[in-house]
């Protein structure tokens, strides 16, 4: 990034805690994790509008963990919930019935389910209107709350509640991951970025530069979650590590529709690396191994590398396609 | 007489305006959507001090409109059949926030089949959703009803959103004379907002948090259920100073030629003012007939209605909507405000008609009281009534025909 930031390494992560310690979250979960991240950066005035989902239950009355404002919403309309927030605190200031320092960053917190599926019209309205707010997705690739079932955003090959491996389709979900990240942008969202936890520096600057620019800034976290993926919960960063050196998490910004990838493997580890270090991918491997469905994932991967490189000037060294 | 000629949607918005509301979430929808346009026009002209923004749903527009009531705005919106369906989930949000924010409903029958015209299917669809309900029966009530609903809904003893309805096109679209009171007047009788715990840096707060235990739930919902309850109090005050103010009296429910009535209508809405026509009639051919009519239906006015209807011979619940299986909607409640209050009427009569904005002769709604003169020399059991006129019946048999190809 060219502009100043106040993030170079990692030690550069503020210390400030706005999530206590002990909540109700699994051990492990990406999703809470990128919320506390998050929220150094945002500093303390943030109010957090939930749409339903694992974080819903992070403040289970009496308690919450967070020093800042929550409201939940309902599954299909936090971004709603965030325009009724921004404006009042807009409207109130402006009638000087609220001094400024009562002023708030407002962000929308949710899971995939709803920011790729029931919640995606609401987000498109808030995107549409240029509504100043941030909008954070955990993904964890279905709808973890309710047990792993597929959303839009649970990608090719992984099983699922709803998309078990059978006899008939031994490959569980036939649907490719969509797209959200460029169905934003397509929106004309100011600024879209993607963000994994285990590259906290490249996470910081994100939300930091999402901070000097007005309009919508929307955030997908890819948020491992050991309960639905399948692994020990000690390794969630790990394997989130794993999908952007497999390439599979491209980490990447979007300005005013301006495309950057802001880590860039040199060269991808192959994809079966990350797939068999999880459950929901089993099947892909035993009892036979499934190397049509394999292949179609590496492959897909390799393309888009060699898409991005040769629009942004760099070479990626694609995983062999065994 | 003072007044200008406003239609029942004007009516809504000059309300708004003049209570002084924050934020107007909106969307469109017929037969409301005059409100919204009205109000947009006077926020783009610099006439009503307020932000008004247009979401890509009810849904959303309800979300919005919880979500700034909580932030401590003064919110009003509108809305009407589907789009108040559609909105539903937030309707029940929206009250369990204890966010006292004012929807106008202007009511219009549900699809399928899809119809313009109004009944109350719709609005009685949100009976549930912990929203204080009133409902209109002229323009001018439009007027009255939404600022009396701020002071119910703002009252610390309530703190519940309030819903007011209105007929569409036979209210919606209707010019009537309408006494707008003065701007310094109205803020004499609603004074700004002050919310209680209110979404704030300096003072965070958790609005909506799920709740895992049974008993704590049951603890907020019976809370809830207090403070409607008690929303009668509050209006019935609320009505006072506005009766001091502005000189029209508004009780929970309004009583006419009931001195000496023996057979009374009950109903509510636009309507009602065929069923006073329809009192008259009566009363021209020298029977003791009378109205009651429901301004309030949430909290269920059951004390003010018994108290009114003990001692007649007859009382009929004129239903403008239908549950399908069951019958009118409002009749199992009047019936239950009945059941253990001595002398209640003996008779007691289901009738259904309106549905889709049909049009009601005075020979129709003069029918009632013929049914339940009827039943109560046992000419008749107390069966419901479906209000329809033969020759309507053979039009819609005629188009039923037309549509399945028969010459």
């Amino acid at each position: 990034m060219a502009t100043a930031t106040r993030f170079r390494t990692l030690k550069d992560m503020p210390s400030d805690e706005y999530l206590t310690p002990g909540n109700t979250m699994c051990a492990g979960c990406g999703g809470i994790l990128a919320v506390r991240i998050f929220h150094k950066v945002l500093g303390p005035n943030v109010t957090w509008v939930n749409a339903a989902g694992c974080m819903t239950i992070a403040v289970s009355y009496p308690l919450s963990p967070l020093k800042s404002n929550w409201i939940y919403t309902a599954f299909a309309s936090a971004p709603a919930g965030a325009q009724g927030v921004r404006d009042a605190l807009d409207v109130l200031m402006a009638k000087g019935k609220l001094p400024a320092s009562e002023d708030m960053k407002v962000v929308v917190v949710t899971g995939d389910g709803a920011a790729y599926d029931i919640g995606f019209q609401s987000a498109a309205g808030a995107i549409d209107r240029r509504l100043d707010f941030y909008y954070l997705c955990y993904d964890n690739e279905a709808y973890g709350n309710t047990g792993f079932q597929m959303s839009s955003s649970t990608p090719f090959g992984s099983a699922s509640k709803t998309t078990p491996p059978t006899a008939a389709n031994p490959i569980g979900n036939t649907h490719r991951k969509m797209d959200l990240f460029e169905v934003w942008r397509a929106q004309n969202a100011p600024y879209v970025a993607t963000l994994s936890n285990s590259h906290g520096v490249d996470f910081l600057k994100k939300v930091e530069k999402g901070g000097t620019i007005r309009g919508p800034k929307m955030y997908i976290d890819f948020a491992a979650c050991p309960t639905g993926w399948g692994f020990d919960p000690k390794d969630s960063i790990e394997l989130e590590k794993l999908a952007v050196q497999t390439g599979i998490w491209p980490l990447k910004e979007s300005v005013d529709g301006v495309v950057r990838h802001t880590v860039v493997p040199r060269s991808l580890l192959p994809v079966k690396e990350y797939l068999t270090k999880q459950e929901r991918f089993a099947h892909l491997f035993e009892p036979t191994e499934r190397t049509e469905a394999i292949r179609t994932i590496q492959e897909s991967v390799n393309s888009y590398w060699a898409v991005a490189g040769a629009k942004e000037g760099f070479a990626v060294k694609a995983a062999e396609v065994t | 007489m003072k007044g200008t000629l406003l239609t029942g949607n004007a009516a809504a918005a000059s309300a708004a305006r003049l209570a002084r509301v924050d934020y107007v979430p909106a969307y469109p929808i017929t037969p409301q959507t005059e409100i919204i346009e009205t109000i947009a026009d006077w926020v783009r002209e610099g006439t009503m001090d307020a932000k008004f923004v247009q979401l890509e749903s009810e849904h959303s527009m309800m979300t919005a409109a919880g979500t700034a009531s909580l932030t401590g705005a003064r919110v009003f919106t509108a809305t009407s059949s589907q789009g108040l369906l559609y909105a539903m989930e937030m309707l029940y949000n929206v009250s369990g926030w204890r966010a006292p924010m004012v929807l106008v409903n202007v009511s219009r029958g549900l699809a399928a089949p899809i119809v313009l015209e109004p009944d109350h299917n719709d609005v009685l669809a949100a009976r549930d959703s912990g929203f204080v309900q009133l409902h209109s029966e002229t323009c001018q009530e439009v007027a009255d009803l939404v600022l009396l609903a701020y002071r119910v809904a703002e009252d610390r003893r309530v703190m519940l959103p309030a819903l007011v309805n209105l007929d569409g096109f036979y209210l919606s679209f209707t010019r009537e004379r309408v006494v707008l009171p003065e701007q310094k007047e109205v803020d004499k009788f609603l004074p700004a907002y002050d919310p209680p715990h209110p979404v704030r840096a300096t003072k965070a707060v958790a609005k909506g948090s799920a709740v895992m235990e049974g008993f704590v739930y049951s603890y907020f919902r019976y809370n809830m259920h207090a403070a409607a309850l008690r929303a009668k109090k509050a209006f019935s005050e609320a009505a006072r100073d506005y009766r001091e103010l502005f000189g029209r009296d508004y009780g929970p429910v309004e009583g006419y030629r009931l001195d000496d009535a023996e057979y009374v209508l009950v109903m509510s809405n636009s309507f009602t003012t065929l069923g006073r026509q329809a009192v008259n009639r009566m009363r021209e051919r020298g029977v003791p007939a009378g109205l009651l009519k429901l301004r309030m239906v949430r909290p269920f006015p059951s004390e003010e209605l018994a108290a009114l209807l003990r001692g007649r011979k007859a009382a009929a619940v004129f239903d403008q909507n239908l549950s399908p299986g069951s019958g009118g909607i409002l009749f199992p409640e009047v019936a239950a405000s009945m059941y253990h209050v001595k002398g209640r009427p003996e008779t007691l009569l289901p009738v259904v008609g309106g549905l889709g904005g049909k049009q009601l002769t005075s020979d129709e709604m003069t029918s009632i009281f013929e049914e339940m003169i009827a039943v109560r020399r046992g000419e008749k059991a107390p069966e419901p009534m479906f209000l329809m006129r033969s020759e309507e019946l053979a039009k819609a048999k005629k188009a039923v025909a037309l549509a399945e190809g028969e010459p």
